[in-house]
């Protein structure tokens, strides 16, 4: 089976779907006045990138993914921009965006399958469980001859978990090669930055330390991010899993939340809304 | 009294080791996860055979967890194999999250469960385990009595789709189910009809049960026999009634009283048919050293309790 990414677009057109995506994130949270605009806006270019270019899937969602590759996010409390995404790349309507975290809505505050919403393949948000989940389905599809890639997502304050590093672990001992994870690193965490809370020293020596082939890529500039997911896709295969730590601002796009934890779980005020998707001005015919 | 004879006893983990192997031979899809304990839990002949269907995830139970959730993507349906310590406490929000929230065909396979593991001691002896699992949402909790019986719940588990826990133990007990008993997950097992009591046992307990009826049937007391291999879903039909027709019950089980066996078939009288009810469970205490024989004597699950705890509540209800 042959699957293709189902948008397969231009670098001028991905910015297009990014800013809409923020523009999205920044109106999700702002109307229930709860979630998390900061690390969703820092890693929307990595989303659209996966959905609109890199990854090959089909919208006509399956949970078993046979012939697919498939994305996990790991820190499920940047869901605005994985909901958004899914619905902008077709997975449900683009309505259901105004649902987030209201009661009886299939967008969860943390990503869920109990809901049944499309492109969700478990539940996630207590962190550090992902890169394991992410290893299961990479196993699982060597054992089912199927040659397709799985991606997963990190925050960095993630890797103080301790089971990330079991499953660092595991992923090379058993030579699991068909697994790309990426490290979001914005530097943040909700009490202060990575540095002040807890130093996560040298990831990219710590991870080739367990085995990892380690690429690094800024999140935030489609010019440096594709040829980068282009580069960890070609370092699969090779016995090694692929660990791509990627720089990213906290709150990219909207000039007064980027790069401060302060915007971690925070919802933009009315005011703050205006100005923020004045920032991020795009065809607002789209907006759901 | 009905007799039930045996030729042999054996660890109920082997039954399990057993099954794992049956379904390795019978059904691709199974694949089996085990924490480096491969001996302990008897996987090792699922491992000889089907090596690539064995992954060795080392001292590292939250990982294997996480894993067993992700290889369900696919269509695969992963037996984990750990110590019931290791199975539960350790790794219950992993379970939580990753298994039981994301609906995942995860079967979580628990051996050394309660006291009998012995000399090891309280650290590895959980008493908690069944209340921890049955309290998690689309969690099925089973606890088979005998070999033949944890073998024959290891294949009925792969063909449910879900998660579920199985628990098991260490010790050699008598092997008395038939080996070609039908299991069906949820559904009670009649083993003494009776009419002044009804004696409800799960795991170990069920063979200290029979041998209460014994003792009982000789001090002329009629005790009605229920094995609960499934504590969740609970076959409350079952336990209604027999208790509608003994007028009382007792619960038997290797755990502690708060959370168990006892606490769900409390719940269900409660509510449909209020009877007084003994516990013969450990009493809200951690467990220590010793031999599997001396700790069941001394935390109070011996078959010399059962019968206690029968002739109580017989009392209680003739007041």
């Amino acid at each position: 089976m042959t699957t293709v990414n189902p948008h397969n677009k231009s670098i001028d057109e991905l910015k297009e779907v990014a800013a809409q995506v923020r523009r999205d994130i920044v109106r999700m949270v702002h109307a229930v006045n709860s979630g998390h605009p900061g690390g969703s806006l820092g890693c929307t270019d990595y989303f659209v990138s996966l959905y609109f270019r890199v990854m090959n899937y089909s919208t006509d969602f399956d949970m078993n993914g046979k012939g697919e590759d498939l994305f996990f996010l790991s820190n499920g409390h940047i869901s605005p921009v994985w909901y958004s995404t899914l619905a902008r790349a077709g997975f449900f309507d683009i309505e259901e965006l105004s649902t987030f975290r209201k009661l009886n809505s299939r967008l969860q505050g943390h990503p869920a399958t109990e809901e049944g919403l499309e492109g969700i393949r478990v539940a996630s948000g207590s962190l550090g469980q992902g890169l394991s989940v992410a290893l299961g389905a990479a196993q699982t599809k060597k054992l089912n001859k199927d040659n397709s890639l799985v991606y997963v997502l990190m925050g960095d304050g993630e890797v103080e978990e301790g089971q990330v590093w079991e499953a660092a672990m595991y992923a090379a001992h058993h030579k699991i090669d068909n697994v790309i994870a990426t490290i979001d690193r914005n530097g943040q965490q909700i009490d202060g930055s990575t540095n002040e809370v807890m130093g996560l020293g040298d990831l990219r020596a710590k991870f080739e330390a367990f085995g990892w082939h380690v690429l690094e890529a800024d999140g935030n500039n489609f010019e440096l991010l594709l040829p980068a997911l282009e580069q960890a896709k070609k370092s699969t295969g090779n016995g090694k899993p692929v660990m791509i730590l990627m720089n990213t601002e906290m709150g990219y796009g909207v000039d007064f939340m980027m790069g401060s934890h302060k915007w971690h779980g925070v919802a933009p005020n009315d005011e703050q809304l205006e100005i923020a998707l004045q920032q991020l001005a795009v065809n607002v015919a789209s907006d759901y | 009294m009905k007799e039930y004879t045996y030729s042999e006893k054996k660890d109920t983990r082997s039954g399990f080791g057993a099954g794992l192997h049956e379904l390795g031979k019978n059904n691709p899809d199974v694949v089996a996860l085990c924490a480096d304990l491969t001996g302990s839990l008897k996987m090792d002949a699922f491992k000889k055979d089907f090596p690539e269907r064995f992954f060795q995830v080392g001292i590292a139970e939250a990982n294997m967890m996480g894993l067993a959730a992700g290889m369900t993507i696919g269509g695969k349906i992963p037996f984990t194999g750990t110590f019931a310590n290791f199975s539960t406490g350790r790794v219950y929000d992993q379970i939580r999250q990753s298994i039981a929230y994301s609906g995942k065909n995860v079967k979580i396979c628990a051996s050394h469960a309660g006291l009998t593991l012995g000399e090891d001691g309280a650290t590895h002896q959980i008493l908690e385990d069944i209340g921890m699992m049955k309290m998690l949402p689309h969690m099925t909790v089973i606890n088979p009595c005998d070999f033949n019986q944890t073998k024959a719940a290891t294949i009925a588990i792969a063909e449910y789709e879900g998660p579920v826990y199985l628990r098991f133990g260490r010790p050699t007990v008598p092997n008395f189910t038939p080996a070609d008993q039908k299991f069906e997950i949820g559904k009670a097992v009649m083993l003494n009809e009776g009419t002044d009591v009804t004696i409800i046992a799960t795991g170990h307990l069920v063979w200290k049960a029979i041998l209460a009826g014994h003792l009982l049937a000789d001090k002329g007391i009629s005790a009605e026999i229920i094995n609960i291999h499934t504590i969740k879903p609970l076959d409350a039909e079952a336990v209604l009634k027999s208790v509608r027709k003994t007028k009382c019950v007792v619960s038997a089980e290797e755990h502690n009283r708060y959370g168990g066996l006892g606490d769900s078939i409390a719940q269900v009288l409660a509510k449909n048919f209020p009877a007084p009810q003994e516990y013969v469970a450990t009493d809200d205490t951690f467990g220590e050293s010793g031999t599997p024989d001396e700790l069941m004597e001394k935390y109070g699950l011996s078959e010399h309790d059962v019968v206690a705890a029968a002739e109580r509540v017989i009392s209680r209800k003739k007041q």
